[in-house]
């Protein structure tokens, strides 16, 4: 850290903001892109803090056992989708809230990650390869901050694909049918909990990555606390992100970028209010919620059946 | 191109049960291709629930469906529109968030994996030239007016090229000019056999100008059908409700020009949903023991200014004053100067869905005595009984008043929102189209209450698209165009020439 302040001074700020944006942003953008995939379709599934963390534990499991990192983050992904289908069995019994029902399945998932996690927080895992994006440069500083981690390319890429999906294909038609009015896809003839177990399941898939990158990304351990509430907090960046796929990506970069302020002014030597200014992204969440609502207009783009409680 | 013919559909002894409660019982109807077929009925004598069972969304507990002679089981609209059945349901079932565009396009039967929007872009404005009316195709649905959004209703189905169309009640938010078209439209593709049509409608006029066949309901059983040739209004109204009388007896006593102002509005505006400036300087007075009727045709303001006067939207300039009071649809507000509001689509704008009769009925009245014990704690059995009583005033068929408001047929739905607010004995009474979907004794009845109300002394401020009703029931009628109330006459002079006139917005012209 000295040495990077003599090499560029000030600059170090915004370069070690930047490259800490993707660095907590990535799980951030998995986690939202998956929930706002599943809310579009009308279902809230906030487990996915759950699902981040069975998919840091299986990714990191099945990396150590095979070698391969990637087959870890297909594990985690796996698991993801397998919790966001067991989300959807629970829904589609009468009666059950879906709320209620992600929160059980949040604290299962959490349970059985650190249940069968224990044994590995000893061993090593291989780590996923980053991309060394920084090669232009000979200075150390830029070098090492533009390290970016592959899963973090595929997310940029996935978000806007999504969207696309959302307003040009079938799927995305009935998905977001299925979102605004259950009656109107009855009257389709679409299957209503079909159409959302698919989008729970894909949103789990999503949300698994997320957590692979967890525990596969830089330094690449796997402890119980890896996850500090990111997929909760995943729930009010789709809302901040108007459920908007490449509004969720700025919106977690936005995120990432906020953690990293605090260690970023450090690295250069401001330590006072480090506390205050780790809070900035939960700041930074209430008033930016606050400035864009408002009394006059519903949220734009929510999916309407997100409004109602519904029972079946 | 020739075009195949349109199925032939048969229904035999069709029966539905919701429940203990027999909605549909033995019912059996012959659909030739090329007729226009009309279901009458009283509100919840079935129609919809029979209609519901052909298209696959209910399942019927017994009898069959025939299709091109052979018996088939509708599990699924899906199926139903594999068939060449389609159907614009009572309720709206657009998708809010959609354009109208998206909204034509999500029901196509084979919708391609990957859409090609220029192409569909191109399909759709080709097709929107041969329509008798247009539609902002760009437009969200959630945007639209109820009359608008009936009209892309309609235009779905015959965008999809369905050859049994199925209309449920589709008139009732257009104007008489839209509605003779349209139908006339339909009775033109029936003609030539490139449609079968079977229409559920509660005015005899259309069902004597343009259908061929007829079929009554009353309760569930089929109680007369057979050519419209051998029947009239009387004839047909009688077997409907099995009495004769509908003519509204209640007659405005005299005119009260003195009364005391009641609404004050005064250079009214407000933005709609799009931002534009949907009203634009409405100012408009009701006094008591009068009714000031709203002409106009949909989409001009009309709900706008009833949003902003029950309070779901905020004015952007002027001044509402209710007996002198400034007034903001507060539910206090609404409650001391005895507001009373029926709103366009009452289900989702009057009711929560997700409640029974009963507290749907007691919207107004739970958090205070007597129901309120001690002003918080609810009695559930005097709102039951206080529902009962107004179920009976009111005629509302329902199971009971636990039944969930969504298990009501929609005429129903309309009178329960009608029965809570005329309950409040209101002193100003806002209606917006409040015979949407009623039947002829219903709308009687419901011009009766009105005009009661009004000869008690109420201040009624009635907007509605059927010109015939405020011709019957105003004192003054006003037209909106444009956000902006253009004209206004005195019910002596009122003509439907001039008005009709300004409602197409030639007034500047004429005047
Ligand atoms: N899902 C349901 N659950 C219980 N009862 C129902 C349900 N749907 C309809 N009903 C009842 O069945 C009866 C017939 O309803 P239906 O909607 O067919 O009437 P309708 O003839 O279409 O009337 P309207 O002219 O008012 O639309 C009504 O009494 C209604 O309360
Ligand atoms: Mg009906």
């Amino acid at each position: 850290m000295e040495s990077s302040l003599t090499e560029l001074g000030w600059l170090t700020v915004p370069l070690a903001v930047l490259s800490g944006a993707i660095r907590v942003g990535t799980p951030f953008l998995f986690v939202s892109l998956g929930e706002c995939l599943t809310e579009r379709s009308g279902r809230i599934n906030i487990s996915l803090e759950g699902t981040l963390v069975m998919g840091a534990m299986t990714g990191y499991g099945t990396a150590y056992l095979t070698g391969s990192p990637w087959l870890g983050v297909l594990a985690a992904a796996c698991a993801g989708a397998l919790l966001g289908g067991m989300h959807s069995l629970l829904c589609s019994r009468p009666g059950v809230d879906h709320i209620a029902a992600g929160i059980a399945l949040m604290l299962f998932a959490t349970g059985i990650a650190f249940f069968f996690g224990k044994p590995l927080i000893q061993p090593r895992a291989p780590q996923l390869p980053d991309l060394p994006l920084g090669f232009w440069s000979d200075l150390n500083v830029v070098q090492a901050n533009l390290r970016i981690n592959p899963l973090f390319v595929i997310g940029v890429l996935v978000a806007p694909v999504m969207w696309w999906a959302f307003n040009n294909t079938r799927w995305g038609l009935y998905l977001r049918t299925v979102g605004d009015s259950a009656e109107a896809a009855r009257a389709l003839g679409l299957g209503v909990n079909g159409t959302r177990a698919m989008a729970t399941m894909i949103g789990g898939f999503f949300a698994g990555i997320g957590g692979a990158f967890l525990s596969l990304s830089y330094p690449g351990i796997w402890n119980e606390g890896l996850s500090s509430g990111q997929g909760l907090m995943a729930v009010v960046l789709v809302i901040f992100a108007r459920w908007h796929p490449v509004r969720c990506l700025w919106a977690a970069l936005l995120f990432g970028g906020a953690s990293a302020l605090a260690p970023a002014l450090q690295s250069v030597g401001i330590s006072s209010g480090y506390h205050l200014i780790t809070a900035a992204p939960y700041l930074l969440t209430l008033i930016l919620m606050i400035v864009t609502s408002s009394p006059e207009r519903s949220l734009r783009g929510a999916p309407a059946e997100l409004a109602l409680n519904r029972t079946d | 191109m020739t075009q195949p013919l349109p199925p032939h559909v048969e229904v035999a002894g069709l029966t539905k049960r919701f429940g203990s409660f027999t909605a549909l019982d033995d019912v059996s109807i012959r659909f030739a291709p090329g007729c226009f077929h009309a279901l009458l009925g009283e509100n919840g004598a079935g129609k919809s629930t029979l209609v519901k069972c052909l298209m696959g969304y209910h399942q019927p507990d017994g009898g069959s469906v025939a299709v091109d002679g052979r018996e088939i089981g509708i599990a699924n609209p899906r199926t139903a529109h594999a068939l060449g059945l389609g159907m614009v349901y009572q309720h709206f079932t657009l998708v809010p968030s959609m354009t109208v565009a998206e909204n034509l396009y999500v029901g196509r039967d084979l919708l391609p994996q990957v859409i090609d929007w220029r192409s569909a872009r191109a399909e759709i404005d080709a097709f929107m030239t041969r329509m008798p009316f247009r539609v902002p195709v760009d437009a969200r649905a959630e945007e639209l007016s109820a009359g608008e959004k009936q009209k892309v209703e309609i235009l779905k189905q015959l965008f999809h090229g369905r050859r049994f169309l199925i209309l449920d009640e589709p008139t009732s938010v257009l104007t008489p000019q839209e509605a003779e078209d349209m139908l006339g439209l339909l009775a033109g593709m029936a003609k030539t056999k490139a449609l079968s049509v079977l229409l559920i409608t509660h005015k005899m006029r259309e069902v004597l100008a343009f259908a061929d066949e007829v079929t009554v309901l009353r309760r569930g059983r089929q109680v007369t059908g057979g050519a419209v040739a051998d029947f009239n209004a009387a004839s047909l109204a009688e077997s409907m409700v099995g009495a004769t009388a509908f003519e509204a007896t209640t007659k405005r006593d005299g005119a009260r020009k003195g009364g005391e102002e009641v609404l004050e509005v005064v250079d009214l505006t407000a933005d709609g949903d799009r931002g534009n400036r949907a009203l634009a300087g409405v100012s408009l007075t009701v006094r008591a023991g009068e009714i000031l009727g709203i002409a106009g045709v949909s989409g001009n303001g009309q709900r706008e200014l009833v949003d902003v006067l029950c309070g779901q939207r905020h004015a952007t300039g002027g001044v509402v004053a209710v007996d002198g009071e400034p007034y903001h649809a507060r539910r206090g507000e609404m409650r001391d100067h005895r507001v009373g509001i029926l709103p366009e689509e009452p289900m989702r704008n009057g009711c929560v869905r997700t409640m029974t009769v009963a507290e749907n009925l007691g919207l107004h009245t739970f958090d205070r005595p007597p129901i309120a014990r001690g002003g918080f704690w609810i009695d559930h059995h005097v709102l039951r009984e206080k529902a009962k009583a107004l179920i009976a005033r009111f005629n509302i068929r329902t199971q009971g008043p636990d039944a969930p408001v969504t298990s009501l047929s929609g005429g129903n739905v309309q009178r329960l929102v009608l029965a809570r607010e005329l309950d409040r004995a209101p002193r100003l009474m806002i209606a917006a189209n409040p015979c949407f979907g009623l039947d002829v004794a219903a709308v009687a009845a419901i011009h009766d209450e009105l005009v009661a109300a009004r000869n008690r002394g109420a201040a009624i401020l009635l907007l509605s698209e059927d010109l015939d009703e405020l011709l019957a029931l105003s004192d003054r009628i006003a037209v909106m165009f444009g956000g902006r109330l253009v004209y206004e006459t005195g019910i002596e002079t009122a003509d439907v020439g001039a008005l009709g006139r300004h409602m197409a917005g030639d007034g500047a012209e004429a005047a």
